[in-house]
């Protein structure tokens, strides 16, 4: 599926290094160096998903994006604006058109607070609504993501895990929102829940017409929403493609593994496929391997690979793939 | 395979709340043959834990009760067992790994220490022949430099790692009846898969039954021989691992396993999505606990909790109405 909207969302060679400090002057001995240089670009109405293991990096990629944490290099840009160049207040005021949903919904919502307060707090923040247009605007958030507007009185605790997410989503959509980062949204639910808020979060796309950064680690339910598929590992993007291009034929070894690692609800699956199984851990981000990030755990690596770190490639339309042995014999016959 | 191991007979847990009783197992019955491995799948809530529990006594009590039921383990009953005795069943003859590799483990005693300790108390080890058994054990389970790791502290390694550590120590005995409780949950994929392979090499080594509990219908789907799916305290569906993903009978199994994404799946359905929550078991269900959220459901679904009936070979249903014709059977 090709995209031909507008770009939205621009990130040039993002890069965001935490410092580690230690002693008792509190010396910088090292950074962890979660995202180290990604680069992409999402189309208005578009779905990008974001998938890696734990660490790899997602996370933190979204939030950088949002100007959560200020990036240590690299651009980002929503339609012509560089977030990364400007200042408080019209950051602030561009918040209203960018915004999260968190993956915990039992963190991410005020206990103290009612659900009208919560949902309503974007709208007074940016002074979209006022005296009696708050509830107006509350009820018709609430049925908007399909909860009754009679509970808007009430408070978090009342409600179930996906109910939350979903006053997580209304919150999200107070003031109008065109681009959404949504961090692990429904890792934290059931598995009959999760169908649930999946489809709430595609009817509202389409409605609103939302762009979407979708960041899991559930690569069928990613596969599911997704426009196209990003992979990470270890603070890089190792393969960007549609996502029916990148599940029927991955081309970085990571990429490999990782989907042959999915569970598959299949029993007769398991019969005739050969899985990936990749050896060890990944390494620490604070001193990640030189050269090629994945080659520590690669089972086509070879030497060269530690020397200098492969070209993000397009090695067809719109596929990207970072290693030096993409097209090696190796890699195919695998 | 026959040998049956396990059986399990109308096995009901409760635990008392402030909000007050909650039913969380409310009439369980299974067997477990020799072998054979068995996936309890469910969402959170509907028993799958506290019945693997309550079967070896693990449940705090109070506030829990084991209200009623037999566990029989070849042929003895560890409900009605002494305490004493069911000691020497627990971690020796049925063994448990739990979900949370990271919190299972002692953080101030080196791996070595912890593993070293169960043999010496309950196989009468001294302390050279259970080092080299440890050593032997964390070998088996693919630990590299096995000798060297054991003077390491939990927090030197990785939580795949961990995980190994307690399936280790959990087949130090040799048990006949291995039970995981989501061993694979807060494993990242590839880390799953590991242990996913890991757990079916030692089972082909050393032939145990396992019990394998989890929410996970993908995981189940690459390691177990039969599922027992459960609800509400009940289980409403068991059948043989192919059976049961071709001919899903109940209306909740096959409502969960329509809800998953098809990874091969190429333009974009939607997602069939159950609609409701699980119930919240404050009484003991009378109708069937899954009726509120079922689209088949009729007047006697209301009035009466089916109970689980043979519609097959080796497939058993709890649910009035027969799924492939739409009509009450």
């Amino acid at each position: 599926m090709t995209n031909d909207n507008a770009v939205l969302i621009k990130v040039e060679d993002l890069k965001m290094h935490f410092p580690i400090y230690r002693g008792v002057i509190r010396r910088q001995v090292g950074s962890v160096r979660a995202v180290d240089g990604v680069s992409f670009q999402i189309h208005s109405g578009e779905t990008l998903g974001l998938v890696g293991e734990s660490g790899c990096g997602k996370s933190t990629t979204g939030r950088t994006i949002l100007q959560l944490y200020k990036p240590t290099a690299g651009k980002v840009f929503y339609e012509d604006v560089e977030l990364t160049a400007l200042h408080s207040e019209p950051m602030r005021m561009m918040r209203k058109n960018i915004q999260m949903i968190f993956q915990d919904p039992y963190a991410s919502l005020n206990p103290r607070m009612t659900i009208r307060d919560i949902i309503a707090e974007p709208l007074v923040a940016f002074g979209t609504a006022s005296g009696k247009e708050i509830d107006d605007r509350v009820r018709k958030l609430m049925g908007l993501v399909k909860l009754d507007p009679d509970f808007m009185l009430r408070y978090p605790h009342e409600f179930s895990g996906g109910q939350r997410q979903r006053i997580g989503i209304a919150r999200a959509m107070a003031n109008n929102p065109t681009f959404v980062v949504c961090d692990e949204p429904i890792s934290a639910l059931d598995v009959s829940i999760q169908a649930q808020v999946i489809n709430l979060f595609e009817d509202l796309q389409k409605e609103l017409n939302l762009t979407y950064l979708f960041i899991a680690h559930d690569l069928s339910m990613v596969r599911h929403i997704s426009d196209r598929v990003a992979v990470m590992y270890l603070g890089i993007i190792v393969e960007l493609a549609d996502r029916n291009e990148i599940y029927a034929n991955p081309v970085h070894p990571y990429t490999k593994a990782l989907l042959s690692a999915i569970p598959v609800a299949d029993p007769e699956f398991y019969e005739t496929r050969k899985r990936i199984v990749l050896e060890g851990d990944v390494p620490s981000p604070v001193n990640p391997p030189s050269g090629c990030r994945f080659r520590t755990r690669c089972p086509i690596a070879e030497d060269f690979c530690a020397q200098s770190r492969p070209e993000f490639k397009e090695i067809a339309p719109g596929h990207f793939v970072e290693c030096f042995k993409w097209d090696h014999p190796d890699n195919q016959r695998r | 395979m026959a040998n049956e191991l396990l059986n399990v007979q109308g096995l009901e847990t409760q635990f008392k709340t402030p909000e007050g009783i909650v039913h969380a197992v409310n009439g369980v019955s299974f067997t477990l043959n020799e072998g054979e491995t068995m996936g309890v799948v469910g969402e959170s809530g509907c028993g799958k834990s506290v019945t693997m529990l309550s079967c070896l006594r693990l449940i705090p009590q109070p506030p829990g009760k084991i209200v009623a039921g037999k566990a029989l383990f070849k042929g003895q009953d560890l409900l009605a067992m002494s305490s004493e005795d069911i000691r020497h069943v627990r971690g020796a003859q049925i063994a448990m790994v739990f979900q949370d590799p990271m919190t299972s483990l002692n953080p101030v005693m080196t791996i070595g220490k912890q593993m070293e300790e169960p043999l010496k108390l309950h196989l009468g080890f001294t302390p050279q022949q259970a080092r080299s058994r440890s050593i032997e054990l964390l070998e088996q389970v693919g630990i590299p430099r096995a000798a060297d790791r054991l003077k390491d502290y939990p927090h030197q390694y990785s939580g795949g790692m961990r995980q190994r550590v307690m399936i280790a120590m959990a087949l130090a005995c040799a048990p006949q009846i291995l039970i995981a409780d989501e061993p694979t949950t807060a494993l990242d994929v590839t880390i799953q898969a590991q242990i996913v392979e890991l757990v079916i090499r030692l089972r082909e080594e050393l032939g145990m039954a396992i019990i394998w509990i989890t929410h996970d219908l993908g995981v189940v789907a690459s390691i177990a021989h039969r599922v027992a799916v459960m609800y509400g305290g009940f289980i409403i569906e068991e059948a043989q691992i192919r059976d049961l993903y071709a001919n899903p009978r109940h209306p909740y199994t096959i409502g969960l396993l329509g809800s998953l994404p098809q990874i091969q799946e190429q333009g974009r359905k939607r997602l069939y999505s159950i609609e409701g929550m699980p119930p919240m078991l404050y009484q003991k269900p009378h109708s069937c606990p899954f009726s509120p959220r079922c689209r088949w459901v009729t007047d006697r679904c209301r009035m009466e909790n089916p109970l689980l009936e043979p519609v097959g070979e080796n497939h058993r249903v709890a649910c009035w109405v027969d799924t492939t014709t739409g009509r009450e059977r």
